[in-house]
Formats: C-alpha cells, structure tokens, sequence
C-alpha cells in the first residue's frame, strides 16, 4: 500500500484548477482565463505551466500559491511546482465561452470581439447588453481592464482589455 | 529555459547581462518616475491610465531582473534596490526628475516634459523591443514578444497627448517645444549600448545602434511632419553614458527614495 506509487491524470489536475479563481474576479477561473497552458506529471512532481495575463499584474504571485495550495490539498505527497512562461504570449482571445459568460456575471464585458482597423472596438454593455456604449478610458482599476461607459442604461462597466499578437 | 542558462558561452553571458541590466534599469527608473506622478495628473482618468502604464512598465522591468536572477544567482529584489549608482546602466533621460520639489511637499512638476519624455521613450522602446523578439537568446525574445502587446497602448497613450498638446493652445504649443528641446539633448545614450555596443550587435541580442535610430527618427518624421514641427536630433556626442554607469545627481535621489523600505529590511518576505 504505497501511496507514494498513485497515479494521477493531467485532467485531475486541471478539473482542481478550475475551482482556482481569479484573485479579483470570483466568477472565472483560471482555466476559464486560458491561463493555464500546461500540466506535466512526472514521477512525483506536478508542473502546471501558466501564461500571465499581464507582465506586471500583482495577482500573480496570490495565483501561484491558490495553485500550489488547492493541488497539494488533493494531492499532498506531490511536489507542486508553478511556472510562469511566455510562449505562448497570453492573449485575450484565449478566455471561453464560459469564461465570457463569468465575467459579465461579475459586470465585465468580455474583450472586444473585433478590433477595426481604426482602433475602434465593438463592447456590449454587460449590464444591457446594448452596443450604445462608449470608451472612457483603455487603462482601468488593473491592468487587464478598460473602462466604458453605457449610454443607454446609463452604467459605467469595465471590459477586458483586448490583447492579440497582431499588435 | 533554467536548464540552458548554465551552458551559456561566458563571453556571450557577460554581453547578455549587460544588455540585460540596461533594459531592466531603463524601464525601472522609468516606471519610478511615472509613479511619482500619482495623483497628480491633469485630471483623474489620466492618473489612472498613467499609474497603469507605470505598473505595467516595473512588470517588464522585473522579467529583465528575473531573467538576470537566474544568470546572477543573485535575487532580483535585491538587483533592482541595492545596486549603486555607478552600476546601473540606465539611460540619462529616465533619471531624470519630473520638476523642481518633492512629490510629498510642493511638486512643479511638468506636464509636457512629462509627455515629451514618455512618448520619446517608449518610441524607443518600441523600437527595441521589435529587434529584441528576434533576439538569438531566445528566452529574451519571448519577454519582448509579450511585452510588445502592452506597449501598443502605452505608445497609442502618449502619442495622443504629443499630437493633442502640440495641435492645442499657443501656450501648450510653446511648452511642448520648449520640453522636446530638454528631451532632445537626452537622447544620446538612449540608443547606446555603451562599451559593450560591439559584441552585443555581434551575438545578434539586438541590432546595431544606428539602424535603431534610423527606425525611431522615421516614426517621429511621420508625427513631426503631420505637426509642421522639426524632427528631433539624436545627439552624436554627450558627455554622459548611463550605459557606462555614468549618471547624473537625479539618479541618486531616486535610489535613495525606491529602496527606502526595502532597505529596512532586506531579508523579510515582502
């Protein structure tokens, strides 16, 4: 009976990280972010390997240990090990479906859909949904977000900054 | 990407660090001198979005640092705070104060040298950091990489006030000319790599000094000519090389001020 010979799967892993929510954002994950871009197991090592969202958002280090913490909880004989890596960049068209919808549960749009050539964004309002809104600022309360302002249910929201390899 | 550090050529080390330390010194003092701008911006969305690109700034600085932990096997907290004067390898212009008085008493500081200083600097930032995301150290690239995203807003950010500011008032037109001539005489080191030029362009970290210059000149001929102004010259000769570790006073004070808490105590957990 050694326990130290159990064998865990890659999705064991992963469905423990998706109950690691974002420090700031109760309502998405970290899988839900597209964050996480790698689990390796090897012997009695857990690698996960996480893409940051924005190279100097303080939440990161509060992220790692969440990581370290709900793994080692299910999986305590392992040594648990986070790495921030930057290939791939982090892009804001990797956050799901699900995802969007945990984000305007919490009063954040989802990044815009589309960014036309004239730098203009399409944001419905997460409130409303009315597309009648307006950008007040591109730099928000974080690094990853905006602040916009909706014209017809008169809120201001935030939206998700978007961040692509074409810029 | 721990792994290959240790079997790195020493010569190719040597020129990595100090290419290293430039641009992890340039962004930190930078982002210092951002932050000692908060709260006093010209109105309250500019706080925010200027505190944000400062915050964003020291985040690039601290993978240039983290990058340098591993090659230095010395912490990068203790890199960015404790090294002296003459060993940091920042450029003159992000040393530079924002204006007479202290940011706790009575600042005067100045808006347009601010915008000047910032547009110009991360023009040139842009400009490295597309050279550097086809560096031959490759984990070096992919910090450029992903630092191009977050600067494509920054230089959008102040660009907009350079072309605002100098499409504005007589007064603010005045200002910002009287601020570009300032910055002008900055520019040199800028653009250096100081001592170590040769074998860095040579180990393909970066591209050589001149064609860099080359790229940032067109960009601001673009903005300057859409202005009626005159482009701005990089100075060929300048007395000092923060790349060298020669440094102005204003480096002194900012050390002193940044490390102050760290300084306390440098073996707590922060």
């Amino acid at each position: 009976m050694e326990v130290k010979n159990l064998v865990i799967s890659k999705e064991s892993v992963l469905q423990i990280l998706d109950y690691v929510k974002d420090p700031e954002i109760d309502t998405v994950s970290i899988i839900d972010l597209g964050m996480v871009e790698n689990v390796l197991v090897e012997g009695d090592q857990i690698t996960i390997q996480i893409l940051p969202t924005f190279l100097g958002c303080p939440a990161l280090d509060i992220i790692k240990k969440n990581i370290i913490k709900a793994v080692k909880e299910e999986f305590y004989s392992f040594d648990v090990k986070v790495e921030f890596i930057y290939d791939p960049p982090w892009t804001s068209d990797r956050i799901t479906e699900k995802g969007k919808e945990g984000l305007k549960k919490f009063g954040i749009a989802p990044p815009p859909r589309h960014m036309k050539e004239d730098g203009l964004w399409e944001v419905d309002c997460p409130y409303c949904g009315s597309t009648y809104v307006s950008l007040e600022n591109i730099f928000g309360p974080t690094a990853c977000r905006s602040i916009l302002y909706c014209k017809s249910c008169k809120n201001p929201f935030e939206a998700m900054k978007p961040i692509s390899n074409l810029m | 990407m721990t792994e290959t550090n240790k079997t790195l050529d020493p010569v190719f080390e040597e020129h990595l660090k100090d290419l290293l330390y430039q641009l992890a010194d340039d962004d930190f003092l930078f982002s210092f001198r951002g932050s000692e701008w908060l709260g006093l911006a010209p109105h309250i969305e500019e706080d925010i979005a200027f505190s944000s690109i400062s915050q964003d700034t020291m985040g690039h600085a601290t993978m240039y640092y983290e990058l340098l932990e591993k090659l230095e096997n010395r912490k990068s907290d203790e890199l960015a705070h404790l090294r002296p004067s003459h060993e940091r390898k920042n450029s003159i212009l992000v040393e530079r104060i924002n204006g007479e008085g202290f940011y706790k008493d009575t600042p005067k500081y100045d808006w347009a040298y601010a915008v000047v200083r910032n547009y110009f600097y991360t023009q040139a930032k842009k400009v490295k950091i597309d050279s550097l995301s086809k560096s031959s150290y490759e984990p070096l690239a992919e910090i450029a990489r992903k630092v191009n995203m977050e600067l494509y807003y920054h230089l959008l950010h102040w660009r907009t006030w350079f072309v605002q500011l100098l499409s504005s008032t007589e007064e603010a037109k005045n200002r910002m000319l009287e601020a570009m001539k300032k910055v002008e005489v900055d520019l040199g080191d800028l653009f250096s790599y100081g001592s170590k030029a040769e074998k860095i362009v040579e180990f393909k970290l970066i591209e050589d000094e001149e064609t860099l210059k080359e790229r940032w000149t067109q960009e601001l001929e673009k903005v300057c000519q859409s202005l009626n102004i005159s482009v701005p010259e990089i100075p060929k000769n300048y007395s000092l090389n923060g790349r060298n570790g020669e440094h102005t006073q204003d480096i002194d004070s900012a050390l002193a001020t940044l490390s102050e808490v760290y300084r306390i105590d440098t073996k707590t957990a922060w």
